[in-house]
């Protein structure tokens, strides 16, 4: 039975707090683990210095992301601002107007990027502050409706604070590789000096176990982000078609995409679970196996096409 | 003695407890109720820049479309009169027949390859198509809010808050027009204009 659209932004929301909660149990766990180490160092400061640190690094990169991220990530992608002058570009700021009365928000700003390959990709923290950019393939590949469909989508992604949501979760995934990459240098050098003293197996056991979550949580952290992300997909596709009430159109614009498998090259793989189509390129086939699903931030196009046509029967 | 002052408590804490779920579930229907309005007030923006850009495009192609001058005349009139519209069903009713007319002129000007090719009529059409979906976008918002908004009122127990306070189910934004429902024979009605000219 798939839900509504109220139903899976109300889950959507109740995952988020579930995500994040994960991923500062992970910093939490790395840090103790290193209090742990200094506390049998015979470094004992009263305070769990490592854990407070720990969450310190992620709270920071994620405030940030939130503040400085969008700019960033434009930058990358060497977005420029929307030029009124050109007919094309003119239409895609009438679009996205459409689009942000059909949502009830603000409209966003409008960003392109000088590349052949269609691709489109939204940032931001949320419907009060918000970018949407379009490649100029994708302006010269579509038609009105098209376009219409791709930006309903990534003003979706903005809309149900996905934006906001990827921005924290790329931020404390960072963080946690930052920290494991620490934690490891940490114990190689703890370990040569613990040699000497000689610990219990109780406490042999326990630094086992937490250097493979440092070993583990970059992996953890990488793949929940993609599943976080590829989660997203299916929910803005279906929350845009609600917005132009025309799945058709989304998923005509999905098949020229899908159909134009160069890679996108201005935008960077850092910023791939933002677009509507990642940007290495390539085929679905090419992402059929188990593991390249589990390490793509989309769903396979033919999916989400699928899943358009058949909200299309069912309106 | 105890039994009966924990008995009060409990009473009270009760009350309170029922007084802040009633005064949070007032101020969502008071909030829903707002946006309501706001959604209305953004169909009207949009009207009212249709209003603005007829006078333009009707002037941009009247020297191309000399044959169609009966056409032009009508969109005029049908704007003129949705200016002077007063109250909301009078209104409704005239921006239909200035949506009808409208499109009469845009299938129209399919015939004319110099309008086509022409940037200023471009644009202008451009921008009032664009209008015209923003019309329709702003419409489809007030019904979502709307409906929201008459949900709220009827299901339980906000139903109860509702009553209490005398809130109104919203009307909903409908087609009345039958010919504009029917927007697909708006051929048909070219070909006989055509005869006629």
């Amino acid at each position: 039975m798939p839900l509504n659209i109220y139903e899976q932004q109300k889950r959507n929301l109740a995952n988020t707090r579930l995500f994040i909660a994960g991923f500062v149990a992970l910093l939490a766990v790395l840090g103790m683990g290193a209090d742990g180490l200094l506390y049998a160092g015979g470094f004992s400061p009263g305070l769990p210095l490592a854990t407070l640190g720990a969450l310190a690094v992620g709270g920071l990169s994620a405030w940030w992301s939130l503040r400085e991220g969008d700019k960033a990530v434009l930058e990358s992608a060497a977005a420029v601002p929307l030029d009124p002058s050109d007919p094309r570009q003119r239409v895609l700021d009438h679009v996205v107007e459409e689009m942000a009365i059909a949502a009830g928000m603000p409209k966003p700003a409008i960003y392109v990027v000088p590349d052949p390959d269609p691709n489109a990709f939204a940032t931001g923290v949320g419907p009060e502050r918000s970018s949407i950019a379009v490649t100029r393939g994708l302006l010269e590949t579509l038609d009105r409706d098209e376009l219409q469909g791709v930006v309903a989508h990534e003003m979706s992604h903005v809309r149900n604070y996905d934006v906001r949501l990827m921005t924290v979760v790329a931020a404390l995934a960072g963080a946690i590789l930052l920290l494991a990459d620490w934690s490891r240098r940490g114990v190689w050098w703890g370990g040569r000096r613990r040699d000497s003293e000689g610990k219990g197996g109780l406490g042999i056991l326990f630094f086992a176990l937490w250097f493979l979550a440092v070993l583990l949580a970059p992996i953890i952290a990488q793949i929940v982000s993609l599943a976080v992300s590829r989660q997203r997909e299916y929910l803005a596709d279906a929350s845009g078609a609600e917005l132009t009430r025309h799945p058709l159109a989304l998923a005509s614009a999905l098949q020229k995409i899908a159909a134009a498998v160069e890679p996108t090259r201005s935008i960077k793989q850092g910023i791939a679970h933002l677009c509507i189509e990642d940007p290495r390129g390539g085929t679905d086939d090419e992402r059929q196996s188990w593991f390249a699903g589990l390490m793509s931030t989309h769903p396979p196009m033919a999916n989400r096409i699928a899943l358009l046509k058949e909200m299309a029967y069912r309106a | 003695m105890a039994a009966v002052g924990g008995c009060l408590v409990l009473l009270v804490a009760l009350a309170v407890l029922a007084a802040t779920w009633a005064i949070w579930r007032y101020n969502n229907l008071i909030s829903l109720r707002n946006q309501v309005a706001n959604g209305w007030k953004q169909i009207d923006v949009q009207l009212k820049r249709r209003h603005d850009l007829i006078p333009n495009l009707v002037s941009a192609v009247r020297g191309e479309m000399q044959f169609e001058q009966d056409t032009l005349e009508k969109v005029i009139q049908a704007r003129n009169t949705a200016v002077a519209a007063r109250g909301v069903a009078d209104a409704a009713d005239k921006e239909n027949s200035l949506t009808q007319t409208l499109s009469r002129l845009f299938a129209l000007a399919e015939n004319y390859p110099n309008l086509k090719s022409n940037e200023q009529v471009k644009a202008l059409m451009e921008e009032l198509s664009s209008t015209e979906n923003r019309i329709g976008f702003a419409r489809q918002f007030y019904n979502d809010i709307a409906t929201r908004f008459n949900i709220a009122q009827q299901m339980f127990p906000d139903n109860l808050i509702a009553q209490a306070f005398k809130f109104q189910p919203v009307e909903l934004f409908e087609i009345k027009d039958g010919a504009e429902r029917a927007v697909p024979q708006v051929d048909l009605s070219i070909r006989s204009d055509r005869t006629k000219s």
